[in-house]
């Protein structure tokens, strides 16, 4: 598939806020007290920072985007609808979130607020992963990874910038919430090397045999294809050089996962609030990239069933 | 609304129905259909780079050409392919739809787009196994076959002329329209008299449009060998004949 960077930027960045409002939403439902406001205004600016971003840049992916809101009406069939109605929905809990803390008063409604800016959160997210493991045609997308690995990595980016946030704020992260991060890290390098080994030794169960029905005669092969130029199917879906360089980019992709595992490990040794601070946005900005080139290969990797009318021997 | 209509028994299911059997692969279909369309009530389908390298532009109809080789016998077949949209009766490009632009008509089965309701998010053709639909960047929605919806139930046109346009331009009468949901209908007879099936069952779609397989090719290699393998015993022809066999045999 096409690796087009507004959906890449999107899913990232969006991953990102809602994993960030996610942690902010959870701590203040547990314990509200136990954060200052500004370092929770801090967070909720962010968090909505990386989505509304994500969200517009999606917006550019379109065609027609002054039609965009027009999407909000098929929530009943398409994911793509219900994840523009809850991501639009999650704007009203998070900012309400902002004023009850603001005001300090009103425990319970903030507490229901921040409950149901979790779920928002949550659900966003699941949306954008049913988008693509609910489409049939794509064999690395239509799994059982693809669903977990978005929710992990929206959480495990939510918890890097968390601490980075906080780090800013001279309030040492404690030692338990450093370690469970770095366990949210490992588990999402074991998923996505579960990921890496399933694309490469399964495949989609139809061939160009199955594709023009023609098996039944025999093996079938392109002689002469429909058009001499390209079209949009093969820009769109036949994108081929990321199977090239696929193996350097997974070996990035690992590389940036184990410094941000080394820089975590670190903050737990060190008590200087700055050089800290400094630490952890360094791992905040390695892990981004890191998924941005993880998302891109999620993209570049995943082969649609009609490129199987084109090429026909395929691996 | 994306979600699809109620399935109802006996409902019209208007499609195509392809015989591979006798397809030349002239592309006059998809030439009728990119002409017809370009100007119908769907249109138009605009071309970037028209007249320079490397053309681009939206087509409903592609027609493959493949070979296929049996391992056992090696016997070797060329097929003409043509490829446009199935109308399935189960589609996911039409419920990923967020807007509701894609939507299949209950009347007649016919899966269309309302292009003043696209947004041009590209997902339907993402979830179409088929590669019917194809997005143009100069309009920013995405196309796809309307069956020539505007075609067949025209009434200005002649009863004949009610036809999709790919239908009419093929000059070996390998494609046939018509109601696939009515089983005693010329195409559904031409499907059971020649076993037509669908393309990739297995993902559960339910396409309407049904292939004609080719009917079974002459081994050539076979009658070569078998003429080669015949013995005749010169003893028993005449002289002029044994002379004659003698020359041809040289």
């Amino acid at each position: 598939m096409h690796p087009a960077l507004s959906v890449i930027f999107f899913t990232t960045a969006s991953g990102a806020g809602y994993g960030l409002l996610f942690l902010l939403a959870s701590s203040c439902a547990i314990n509200p007290a136990s954060i200052s406001l500004y370092e929770i205004l801090t967070m909720l600016a962010l968090g909505l920072l990386f989505s509304s971003a994500g969200l517009l840049s999606s917006m550019s992916h379109l065609g027609r985007p002054e039609r965009a809101w027009r999407a909000f009406s098929q929530w009943r069939s398409s994911w793509l609808s219900r994840e523009g109605v809850i991501a639009s929905f999650s704007y009203l809990p998070a900012l309400l979130l902002g004023v009850l803390m603001w005001r300090n008063d009103v425990w319970i409604a903030m507490r229901l607020c921040a409950i149901l800016l979790a779920a928002c959160a949550i659900a966003t997210v699941l949306c954008t992963a049913r988008i693509y493991s609910s489409l049939k045609t794509i064999h690395a997308w239509h799994n059982v990874y693809v669903l977990p690995a978005y929710l992990l990595f929206a959480l495990l980016s939510g918890a890097i910038w968390n601490i980075a946030v906080r780090g800013w704020f001279s309030s040492v992260c404690s030692v338990e919430a450093l370690i469970a991060t770095m366990l949210l890290l490992l588990l999402s390098v074991i998923l996505k090397l579960r990921y890496w080994r399933f694309i490469d030794t399964t495949r989609s169960a139809s061939t160009a045999e199955t594709a023009t029905g023609l098996g039944r005669f025999g093996q079938v092969s392109s002689f002469e294809r429909p058009h001499t130029e390209q079209n949009y199917l093969l820009k769109e879906m036949g994108f081929v050089l990321a199977r090239k360089h696929a193996q350097r980019l997974r070996r990035l992709v690992l590389l940036l996962f184990a410094a941000t595992f080394i820089v975590l490990g670190m903050l737990l040794l060190i008590s200087t609030s700055l050089l800290s601070a400094v630490l952890a946005t360094l791992a905040a900005i390695t892990v981004s990239i890191g998924l941005l080139v993880e998302r891109w290969l999620f993209f570049a990797e995943a082969k649609h069933l009609v490129t199987l009318y084109y090429d026909t021997r395929q691996r | 609304m994306t979600c699809l209509p109620q399935a109802k028994s006996g409902a019209k299911k208007l499609g195509l129905v392809i015989d591979l059997d006798i397809c030349v692969g002239c592309h006059a279909c998809a030439v009728a259909c990119k002409e017809w369309n370009d100007g119908g009530d769907f249109g138009p389908l605009p071309d970037e780079n028209k007249q320079q390298r490397e053309p681009f532009g939206v087509w409903f109809n592609r027609v493959h050409t493949y070979d296929v080789e049996n391992a056992a016998t090696k016997q070797q077949m060329t097929v003409h392919f043509p490829r446009s949209c199935l109308h399935c009766e189960t589609p996911d490009c039409v419920t990923v739809c967020p807007t509701g632009a894609s939507y299949k008509r209950a009347e007649d089965g016919i899966v269309l787009i309302d292009e003043d309701k696209c947004i041009g998010c590209k997902l339907c053709s993402w979830a179409c196994p088929y590669g019917a639909r194809e997005y143009s960047e100069v309009r920013g929605v995405m196309q796809k076959c309307t069956l020539c919806v505007d075609r067949i139930y025209n009434e200005t046109l002649a009863v004949e002329e009610r036809q999709p346009a790919c239908v009419l331009a093929c000059p070996t009468h390998a494609r046939h329209f018509g109601d696939l949901g009515d089983a005693d209908s010329a195409v559904s007879q031409l499907v059971a008299a020649r076993e037509g099936y669908a393309l990739m069952p297995e993902l559960g779609y339910q396409p309407v449009n049904r292939y004609l397989p080719p009917r079974p090719r002459r081994d050539q290699r076979n009658a070569v060998a078998k003429a080669q393998e015949e013995k005749i015993d010169l003893d028993q022809l005449p002289p002029l004949l044994r002379w004659v066999d003698k020359l041809l045999s040289r």
